[in-house]
């Protein structure tokens, strides 16, 4: 499985990536990449649905939030692959479904448990951080403590929630790719296949795939957090002027350490 | 869990050797590559966004993706541990470019001014006065790479390459909790000795901040 020269592993993948039998049926590409944002897409949802409104709930109280950083710190020294190799020891046994529910749901499990810290603490660390003086203005206009949550905290914590989001979608892609380990299906079954058949340009191939996936859906975010974040929180009117404030939207990882730097 | 580990005692020991190595190294590799591009980011204001940008996007790419794809740029076996460690490399300076180069702009003006005229060269002020004011934000990016980089080492088991993430596969295989939970202690523990030494290394090299406690 050693490999050659660059050029003839580009060459192999590219063999792979345009062969037409890997474009057709259960074990063809379309599938694989379909069965890989479905999982990634549900986990990213469910996660979403709790850290958000929880999220808010403590930036807007402040309350629980040395609890929360702990537990999301503590979290994110686990070994991913260990957790989803114990909730499949742990669950799969018991589910005597049909299909792959077996590996689907510790799967998911995982993979929820992963996308909610760094959603939940970005979007803490975003609600907490908005300037004293907005939140004490609208309160003085006469807002009510949702009215000020929803109409201010939350537009101004926008940038780091989605982040926040970015990394744990980011996350959730790379982990289901492992989750093909534990037989589950996605793109990570061509590395996981490709090993066993000691072929590595379906390894290669599914890798390359797999990061072409992450880079993209990454790409769909920060086009999305262009969207719905307010421009004069961007900063984008700066731009017009000289030397423009470097571009902060598109930088993800310090981001999430800069919400960590504020807690050390 | 305690009996499985000491009938396994010299694997596991040599699985946590390994995996020690091959997630300090690129921390410390990591760490002397990007303080000169991170610098060189915040001298020339130019340099941030692409050096930024093409970190982020490395940053992007799934481990398991980087550990498969780097022996066919490399010329590496798959299983050969310096896919591992180069990996993980990228991933350290893609995350503490930015987080130095925004630690060096911390630096107050005012301070970089007078250390100037008290007639502190500009190598000598990086060294003695800009880059001591940086570590706690320096520190900071190199807690979150060093505590990343146990849990991303153990992903590279499920390609064969030997560290404590063997155990999960070993549990996988005969579905049996204890190498599991052994490796998940293991892990976290290593985790935690890192956290600790840069954390103490961070009071070590910043006692200012200890003298005066703000009130």
């Amino acid at each position: 499985m050693a490999a050659g020269g660059a050029a003839v592993v580009i060459g192999d993948i590219v063999t792979f990536l345009t062969a037409s039998a890997n474009w057709h049926g259960p074990e063809g590409i379309p599938t694989r990449l379909l069965e890989h944002v479905q999982y990634s897409f549900v986990a990213v949802l469910i996660a979403l649905l709790v850290a958000l409104p929880t999220g808010l709930l403590i930036g807007h109280t402040g309350k629980g939030t040395a609890v929360v950083a702990a537990i999301a710190n503590s979290l994110r020294a686990l070994p991913t692959i260990g957790l989803l190799i114990f909730f499949v020891v742990l669950i799969s046994p018991h589910i005597h479904g049909k299909g792959d529910a077996a590996y689907l749901i510790p799967s998911e499990i995982v993979l929820v448990l992963l996308a909610i810290p760094s959603i939940l603490s970005n979007t803490y660390a975003g609600v907490e951080n908005v300037d004293p003086a907005a939140r004490d203005a609208a309160s003085g206009m006469g807002m009510t403590g949702s009215q000020v949550l929803f109409k201010v905290e939350l537009p101004c914590a926008l940038p780091l929630i989605m982040s926040g989001v970015r990394s744990a979608t980011l996350q959730v892609v790379a982990t289901t790719t492992i989750a093909a380990f534990v037989s589950l299906g996605g793109l990570g079954r061509y590395v996981f296949d490709g090993q066993a058949q000691q072929d590595y340009a379906q390894m290669a191939a599914g890798a390359v795939l797999v990061a072409l996936l992450a880079v993209l859906a990454d790409f769909g975010l920060a086009l999305l957090q262009r969207a719905i974040v307010s421009r004069g929180i961007s900063g984008r009117y700066a731009r017009r002027g000289a030397a423009a404030v470097p571009d902060r939207t598109d930088a993800l990882t310090a981001d999430v350490v800069e919400a960590e730097v504020v807690r050390a | 869990m305690i009996s499985y580990f000491t009938d396994h005692r010299g694997e596991i020991l040599s699985w946590l050797g390994y995996h020690v190595w091959l997630s300090a190294l690129p921390v410390l590799l990591g760490l002397v590559i990007s303080l000169p591009l991170g610098w060189l980011a915040n001298r020339y204001r130019w340099l941030y966004a692409p050096l930024v940008s093409v970190s982020g996007l490395l940053y992007t790419i799934p481990s398991i993706a980087l550990f498969v794809i780097l022996p066919g740029v490399l010329g590496t076996k798959v299983l050969d541990p310096i896919n591992v460690a180069v990996a993980l490399t990228i991933y350290t300076v893609a995350l503490l470019v930015r987080v130095v180069a925004d630690g060096l702009a911390s630096v107050p003006d005012d301070v970089a001014q007078s250390a100037t005229a008290m007639g502190y060269r500009r190598f000598q002020r990086l060294v003695s006065v800009e880059l001591p004011i940086a570590v706690p934000v320096i520190a900071a990016g190199l807690r979150v790479a060093a505590v990343s980089n146990v849990s991303l080492v153990a992903v590279a088991a499920t390609i064969g390459v030997p560290e404590l993430g063997q155990l999960f596969t070993t549990g996988f295989q005969l579905s049996y909790f204890p190498p599991i939970l052994d490796g998940i202690a293991l892990c976290v523990a290593l985790a935690l000795v890192y956290d600790t030494l840069i954390v103490t290394g961070t009071r070590l090299l910043t006692p200012w901040r200890r003298a005066v406690r703000p009130s």
